[in-house]
């Protein structure tokens, strides 16, 4: 096994192992700390896929923004952090057998399949190539990105800010069905 | 990498220029709410003034602009067209339904109309993307604001719950919509549908089959589809955030969103994956049949009517969906003309479950008896639009059950349209209990009540587009035939 090869598997543990702690860690801020290291993770992939501009987005956005503004809010948000949480239910063994089963056919179906794969070197400059793209062939994705942004920012700011307007509670639009029967689809 | 050509910026600008309208004015209507410039039964009639501008600009370029713009990525054909206008049909029937809404929220009423035209935005980008990573960052625009306008009751804990339902499911549907997405790219090393078939079909003459990667790609998009089409087994969140979200965004939801992600679907389907029909036509049959089965089964033993009407959906996109087995210009067609008939038939059921629980506070569908004494009108309307989701003639709803039925059949599926008439027999039959309870009620309920103005507006337009889409569907079906010849590739 080859250098790359090694760091690839090793990397691919740790983004594993840190997702698998993600979700399973009982106290919301270590989740944030595992879910870094994860990021960290995936910026080690595009490192070996020749793709530091990527590596370095990743590491700038993601583990730097991204994470921090997560760490900001847990810390922020009252009596969060030390709480523990219950995150299993009955539902464990299903669980795990459907995405267990999904792992088997995705990598079934993904060994099976011959996939182009060149061999010669990335080419110099290519953040520069994919500036290019970003602002000529793929200018509207690009531009609705922005929009996007937008609406999601708006509707943050509609969700989580108090209602300013202080006025007597009226009747909720649509009152709680006496009988909210809940069958499983 | 061609150079810069300014006569292609303009071409390429102008055919957007519907949705540049209608994000300018979205931004105008929420930076008036935020400043307090506007009170809300403004915001809403600006609202309903720039859907109607929207389609005027969107006419105008369907005249004068033609065909694929910024290399390729975003096409103005006549299948956008015609989903264009279905999106716009539902946005401005959705907005004129919720100004009583708008009415008794507590905080934030502009905005709600800006979120509804992001939105809008969004599904009109969709119906437009021939490339996959345009196709999937409008998708996320026209569902992140619906994330929002799901959890706006957000003191009412029914919404709160719709809005976190979704965010989650939408979330994870997404990301396997993507790894489909990336799977694909990976075997045929573009975004681009057109050229995405022409790879699939240049593999499958190198090799002589398909690597089994394309199935599991073709797979992961179309679950990624079906939960945004509510599409059983995908159909999990729709009766919860059907049921908590406010009424108008459940109708929104459930008729311009579903058409929006019907458009792509045809658009990745019939270009993209058409090579590869021999994979994916059985895994659409079997779920539109799983759709029609499980969607009326379960719709039979609901007694709140949002929670009935959502399952009802799940099997309205079922049957839809038997149309795309056909996979020819009439299969298109009639997955289109169906579209069309829900959205009107849908829309008119969901106002009118408004304009009830206005009066009453109440969504249960044991309250609705003997309400052809209390509102004739209304009971009448509601009765015309359940007729129209059961497809009874002479509604829409007929037609378009016949019009998939028949493009299914001229393709052999006949198993499969078998099971969708002993469906509809089951559908008729909760369909029908409502309108029974309606004007045979077991004991009299007395208080007659009006139904607002601009519901009785929607609802009347609801009604002709239902009746009138049943009575003289040629020049509608010729022109939507136009469209599906225009994009479908010949077999």
């Amino acid at each position: 096994m080859d250098t790359i090869s090694l760091a690839f598997y090793a990397l691919a543990f740790l983004i594993i192992a840190a997702a698998i702690f993600v979700v399973t860690s009982k106290n919301i801020f270590h989740s944030a700390i595992y879910l870094i290291l994860a990021l960290f993770g995936v910026a080690g992939i595009y490192v070996l896929l020749q793709a530091p501009f990527l590596a370095a987005a990743q590491v700038l956005i993601y583990v730097g923004a991204v994470s921090m503004l997560m760490i900001f809010a847990i810390m922020l948000t009252a009596r969060i952090a030390d709480q523990t949480i219950r995150h299993t239910n009955e539902q464990v063994p299903t669980g795990l057998l459907v995405s267990l089963g999904l792992l088997a056919v995705i990598v079934y179906s993904l060994w099976q399949t011959p996939f182009a794969i060149s061999s010669d070197p990335m080419p110099e400059g290519a953040g520069g190539t994919l500036g290019k793209l970003l602002l000529t062939q793929f200018a509207l994705p690009f531009e609705i990105v922005s929009v996007l942004l937008l609406g999601a920012l708006i509707g943050a700011v509609v969700i989580a800010k108090k209602d300013s307007v202080r006025r007597e509670p009226e009747a909720p639009m649509t009152p709680l069905p006496k009988s909210a029967e809940k069958v499983a689809g | 990498m061609t150079p810069f050509n300014l006569t292609q910026f303009y071409a390429d600008w102008a055919t957007i220029l519907p949705e540049c309208f209608l994000l300018l004015w979205a931004c105008v209507i929420t930076g008036a709410a935020v400043l307090g410039r506007t009170d809300e039964s403004k915001s809403g009639t600006f609202a309903i003034w720039t859907i109607i501008g929207t389609l005027a600009t969107a006419v105008w370029v369907a005249v004068t602009q033609d065909g694929a713009a910024f290399g390729g990525t975003f096409v103005f054909d006549r299948l956008a067209v015609v989903f264009k206008e279905v999106i716009l049909a539902g946005v401005i029937l959705t907005a004129a339904a919720s100004v009583g809404t708008v009415s008794r929220l507590r905080a934030h009423r502009g905005e709600y109309y800006g979120m509804i035209l992001f939105s809008a935005v969004g599904m009109m980008l969709m119906v437009s993307a021939t490339e996959l990573l345009t196709l999937y960052i409008a998708l996320e625009l026209s569902t992140v604001t619906l994330f929002v306008l799901a959890a706006y009751h957000k003191t009412n804990r029914k919404s709160a719950e719709a809005g976190l339902k979704y965010v989650i499911l939408g979330g994870i549907s997404s990301a396997i919509l993507l790894y489909g997405v990336a799977i694909l790219y990976g075997l045929t090393g573009t975004t681009e549908l057109a050229r995405i078939s022409q790879g699939i079909q240049r593999q499958f003459m190198a090799s002589g089959s398909f690597p089994p990667g394309l199935a599991l790609a073709l797979l992961l998009i179309l679950a990624g589809f079906g939960f945004k089409l509510a599409l059983a087994p995908f159909h999990m969140w729709a009766p919860d955030v059907y049921e908590g979200a406010p009424t108008p965004i459940t109708a929104f939801l459930s008729v311009a969103s579903k058409a929006a992600a019907l458009a792509a679907f045809l658009r990745v389907f019939f270009v993209g994956g058409q090579p590869a029909q021999l994979i994916w036509i059985q895994a659409i049959a079997a779920l539109a049949a799983l759709a029609m089965i499980v969607g009326n089964a379960t719709a039979i033993v609901q007694t709140n009517i949002k929670r009935m009407l959502a399952y009802s959906s799940v099997a309205q996109i079922g049957y839809m969906l038997v149309g795309a087995v056909a996979l020819d210009p009439w299969g298109a067609t009639s997955i289109s003309y169906y579209a069309m008939a829900y959205l009107f038939a849908n829309m008119g059921a969901f106002v009118c479950v408004i304009a009830f629980a206005e009066r009453t506070g109440s969504e249960e569908i044991s309250d609705f008896s003997g309400l052809s004494r209390r509102s004739p009108i209304l009971a009448g309307f509601f009765a015309l639009f359940l007729l129209s989701l059961a497809g009874v003639p002479p509604t829409a709803g007929f037609l378009a059950k016949y019009y998939v039925f028949a493009a299914a059949i001229q393709k052999g599926y006949l198993w499969l349209v078998l099971v969708g008439v002993a469906t509809s027999v089951v559908a008729l039959y909760y369909y029908a209990t409502v309108i029974m309870k309606m004007y045979f009620p077991a004991e009299q309920t007395e208080g007659g009540f009006p139904v607002a103005r601009t519901l009785t507006i929607v609802l009347a337009v609801s009604a002709l587009g239902v009746l009138l889409l049943g009575i003289l569907p040629g020049p509608v079906v010729d022109w939507i035939k136009a469209a599906a010849q225009s994009f479908v590739p010949p077999t």
